[in-house]
């Protein structure tokens, strides 16, 4: 546990222990544990199976997943559940089975699991052929087909794209090439990070303070190792929890012990012999590391789609409510799905807009409902209108957050006090609730869950239990957004209504 | 003398065998305001929302003046107490109740109720060992009353050699309806007196000399939130005999209950080895022993169900009803063991989730599967059996069974 309120388990729990672990997720109020069930006689199916007379694609239809992570086994199994009994195909450029990737910079760093011990659980056999080890390198829309980078075509009747995003990189590359310079994204980075910290590092840099960012420096002064955190902004977790929260996040660092440098970002990184051994900082300081950990967040895997015609960018692969891959000029598809990170999905609880949310529990949800709508007819699909939610581990404290904070133009302290790090606090845009954040009082956010989905009137007008010292409303302090549709992303040609065409302009990459 | 309202016909004693049709009426209107003024709330969701609604108050200072008296029989044990955890909002509740935590469960202390097996397991056999020289016997007070007694005394670290005279106070303690006599009350307090010089003993003698359990842990252990002092103390153990005890032995009764009336899940106990750990998540949902939350106000008026909850009146929260709430639990009416994702409403939610929820857990899947592995031929005396006065903590008095042998365990 850390605090009351997160439970840390042992994913891969010994037989012996079986009757223990079932019990414990029996006993979760939420149903929130998933039990490993693939060795288990397949429950009846449920009732919301249709049935599959006449129904070609459920009943011998070849759908292809491309992404063998959480939000592509979850379509999977969802598949399997609705009564899809066509062939599964599930290509991904890990080696491994689907794994979860939370424990990485949390519980594997500080030794708790290892990183081998993070496969997600299976509620069920999926029945699937796995195509693990090699990347999907392009798509063929017109002949239905998934080219792999070993040259191989694989044909589907129905696709779902779900290939996420992968850690950004260090921005040059002969100094990311350093030894000891991390990301965190797979195993094998939470691998290779785990042993270098065990090897008792003088110093490790943190290169960012987003979430990732945060729980590594958090794994580092639980681990007694000395850490240097360079964020750019103002403060930590700044960007997806605003300056308020920001500064609290700062104060926490600074307690325990963190070298926080906030408006500071790393001009270079030095090394001898090819090890990392300094970084130069843009406050004019330079420090002695031997592990650096760059923690800038990621880029969404849709290079594979550039050519394929779909609506790609570096927000994702926008799709519709319903996880319809759209066309670069706009038309939804009826044969591509995508779910999980890259999934560019419009909120109709925020306005409309196109929000890619990389939360685990969107993962899932998106999941779901793409592989439900793929095998279901018109009248029968599914809109994802999941309330966005996301979770941290930092410090000895549980962040929990719902609805989309970084819309929001204020935030109020709501119940708590922020000084016992006991508290909720609301975001609002133009005076409706928007989003929610909990430190260590997690369990009032259904109510907030409530609020956003109602729209509520922000500030709450009314008295509630626990009140914090000041509920007044200020600035929520989030960074200027850029827009996506401030750059060009298609040159559209033709006159004719039947010939007019969009074309996607490719992005320069970044790297 | 006007029409009783539903609710009352539901608290009226002879609904108590079988309330549930008259909780499926409840539910055509999520929330009813009842001619006393207390909001009576009936339906899953709207149960679920109030129980994560920061408006919702357990504190008795926050009912208004012509409800204070009002409050249920949780409340009034030990009346010259300081509140107890379950009757406080945070910030106070929290750190009670993490206090407390500390010598129970996770973070702290997550072995703890798993560590107790052994200790339960052997008193359920003996309990059950001790059926065999009749072919008859009442299930509650032969085995799903003496049971939680012992759960408890092992927990507090109460000495075996003093167990019976603990478990002579406990009685009169637990057994409060709310409506005693003189002279009940008066052995009432007596056991409470009692009871207290004991712990206050017990607990001097623990921080002298201490051992692994809960009492001890109490007095010497401190976390980062202290130690509970004096009432303090006292409350939370009062807290933890009275909820931990009628709560659990209802549980048992209700279940053995359920199964005799399901022979075939009876079976699957029997044989399935797993199947206990969702018979019982099912039976919480399906029998649970606690009918009604009773104890909850409003710092604000609430708009919910169609309905305004005003500000400082009592709300009763149905979870009963709203367990077996179809519009949110699909065939409700139908226990189901095998059902995905079983969130029910026995143990409440939000921050007063229950508090020993894994040891009453615990507690009913080790007596209701030795129970099904060791009676042979099990089967109902009378159906229904006679029930206790309370509609709010619901169960059998008595359980009259017969049975053809005991096997050994």
């Amino acid at each position: 546990m850390v605090g009351d309120e997160a439970l840390m388990f042992d994913p891969a729990p010994s037989d012996d222990q079986r009757v223990k672990v079932l019990r414990a997720a029996a006993a979760c109020p939420v149903q929130a544990l998933q039990v490993d069930m693939a060795d288990l006689p397949l429950p009846p199916p449920g009732e919301t199976v249709v049935a599959a007379k006449g129904d070609r694609l459920r009943r011998d239809g070849r759908i292809v997943i491309v992404g063998a992570s959480l939000a592509g086994l979850k379509a999977a199994e969802q598949l399997r559940a609705e009564g899809f009994s066509g062939s599964l195909t599930v290509i991904g450029d890990e080696p491994e089975e689907p794994y979860d990737r939370p424990p990485l910079s949390k519980q594997v760093q500080t030794g708790f699991v290892t990183s081998a011990d993070t496969t997600l659980p299976r509620r069920r056999d999926v029945d699937a052929q796995w195509r693990l080890g090699v990347a999907a390198s392009s798509l063929d829309l017109e002949r239905k087909r998934v080219v792999l980078a070993d040259g191989a075509e694989v044909e589907f009747d129905r696709l779902l794209v779900a290939t996420g995003v992968r850690a950004r990189p260090w921005p040059v590359p002969e100094e990311a090439a350093l030894d000891g310079v991390f990301t965190i994204r797979t195993r094998g980075d939470a691998a290779g990070l785990r042993e270098r910290l065990m090897a008792h590092p003088s110093r490790v840099l943190v290169i960012g303070s987003g979430f990732t960012g945060s729980e590594m420096a958090s794994v580092c002064v639980e681990l007694g190792i000395p850490v240097t955190v360079a964020e750019a902004g103002p403060g930590p977790l700044s960007g997806a929890l605003g300056g308020v929260m920001g500064r609290i996040s700062a104060g926490i660092m600074r307690e325990h012990g963190v070298d926080l440098r906030t408006h500071t970002k790393v001009n270079a990184l030095q090394g001898e012999d090819g090890k990392v051994r300094r970084a130069v900082l843009s406050d004019g300081t330079t420090i002695e590391v031997d592990v650096v950990v760059v923690a800038l967040g990621g880029i969404r895997n849709v290079e594979w789609l550039e050519s394929a015609g779909l609506a790609v960018g570096v927000w994702g692969l926008a799709c519709d409510a319903g996880c319809r891959a759209f066309t670069a000029a706009g038309l939804v598809t009826d044969d591509v799905f995508v779910a999980g990170d890259v999934a560019r999905q419009p909120q109709p609880m925020f306005g409309y807009q196109f929000l890619a949310m990389e939360h685990w529990g969107n993962a899932v949800t998106q999941a779901e409902v793409a592989a439900h709508n793929m095998i279901s007819g018109e009248t029968d699909r599914w809109p994802h209108l999941e309330m966005p939610a996301f979770w941290s581990l930092q410090f000895g404290h549980n962040i929990k957050s719902v609805g989309v904070p970084p819309i929001a133009d204020q935030i109020a302290i709501t119940q708590g006090s922020v000084e016992s790090r006991q508290f909720v606090a609301a975001y609002g845009y133009k005076g409706r609730v928007v989003g929610a954040v909990s430190w260590n009082q997690g369990k009032w956010l259904d109510f907030y869950e409530q609020l956003i989905e109602q729209a509520a009137p922000f500030p709450l007008p009314y008295d509630m239990t626990n009140p914090p010292a000041d509920r007044t409303p200020v600035p929520a302090e989030f960074p200027e957004r850029t827009y996506p549709g401030r750059e060009a992303t298609v040159v559209v040609t033709g006159h004719d209504p039947s010939e007019r065409r969009a074309v996607l302009v490719r992005p320069n990459r970044r790297r | 003398m006007t029409e009783p309202s539903l609710f009352q016909e539901i608290t009226d004693f002879g609904s108590r065998a079988n309330p549930w049709p008259l909780y499926e009426k409840l539910r055509s209107q999520p929330v009813w305001l009842e001619a006393d003024g207390s909001f009576v709330v009936s339906t899953f969701r709207e149960i679920y929302a109030l129980l994560h609604d920061p408006r919702i108050s357990s504190d008795p200072a926050n009912l208004l003046p012509e409800f204070a008296d009002k409050a249920g029989p949780l409340a009034q044990a030990g009346s010259n107490l300081p509140p107890s955890f379950i009757r406080t909002d945070p910030p106070r509740h929290d750190t009670l109740r993490r206090i407390a935590m500390r010598q129970f469960g996770p973070p702290h202390r997550p072995d703890r109720v798993d560590k107790l097996t052994p200790l339960l397991e052997d008193v359920v056999t003996k309990l059950i060992d001790g059926l065999a020289d009749r072919q008859q016997c009442d299930l509650v007070d032969d085995v799903a009353y003496p049971f939680p007694v012992a759960a408890i005394t092992g927990l507090l670290g109460v000495p075996p050699e003093d167990e019976p005279r603990f478990s002579q106070w406990v009685g009169p303690i637990v057994d409060s309806t709310g409506k005693d006599s003189p002279e009940v009350a008066q052995q009432r307090a007596d056991a409470f007196q009692q009871l207290g010089m004991y712990m206050f003993q017990l607990a001097q003698s623990k921080r002298a000399n201490p051992g692994d359990d809960m009492l001890s842990g109490f007095v010497t252990d401190d976390g980062p939130d202290g130690r509970l002092e004096g009432g303090d103390l006292f409350s939370a153990l009062i807290l933890l005999l009275i909820a931990g005890h009628e709560t659990t032995v209802n549980l048992i009764a209700n279940g053995w209950l359920t199964l005799l009336r399901h022979p075939e899940a009876l079976e699957r106990l029997r044989t399935e080895p797993d199947y206990a750990v969702r018979m019982v998540e099912e039976l919480l949902r399906y029998e649970g022993s606690v009918h009604f939350l009773p104890n909850r106000t409003a710092v604000a008026d609430i708009e919910i169900g169609g309905t305004t909850i005003r500000k400082g009146h009592p709300i009763v929260l149905v979870l009963a009803s709203g367990n077996r709430d179809t519009e949110c639990i699909p065939h409700a009416d139908r226990f189901d063991p095998d059902r995905a994702d079983n969130v029910h409403l026995a143990f409440g939610n939000g921050v007063h989730y229950c508090f020993g929820a894994p040891l009453a857990r615990l507690e009913a899947q080790l007596a209701l599967t030795q129970l099904a592995k060791r009676l042979q031929n099990p089967r109902l005396v009378s159906d229904p059996p006679p029930y206790r006065p309370s509609p709010v903590l619901r169960g059998p008095i008595h359980l009259p069974i017969a049975y053809d042998g005991v096997l050994p365990n």
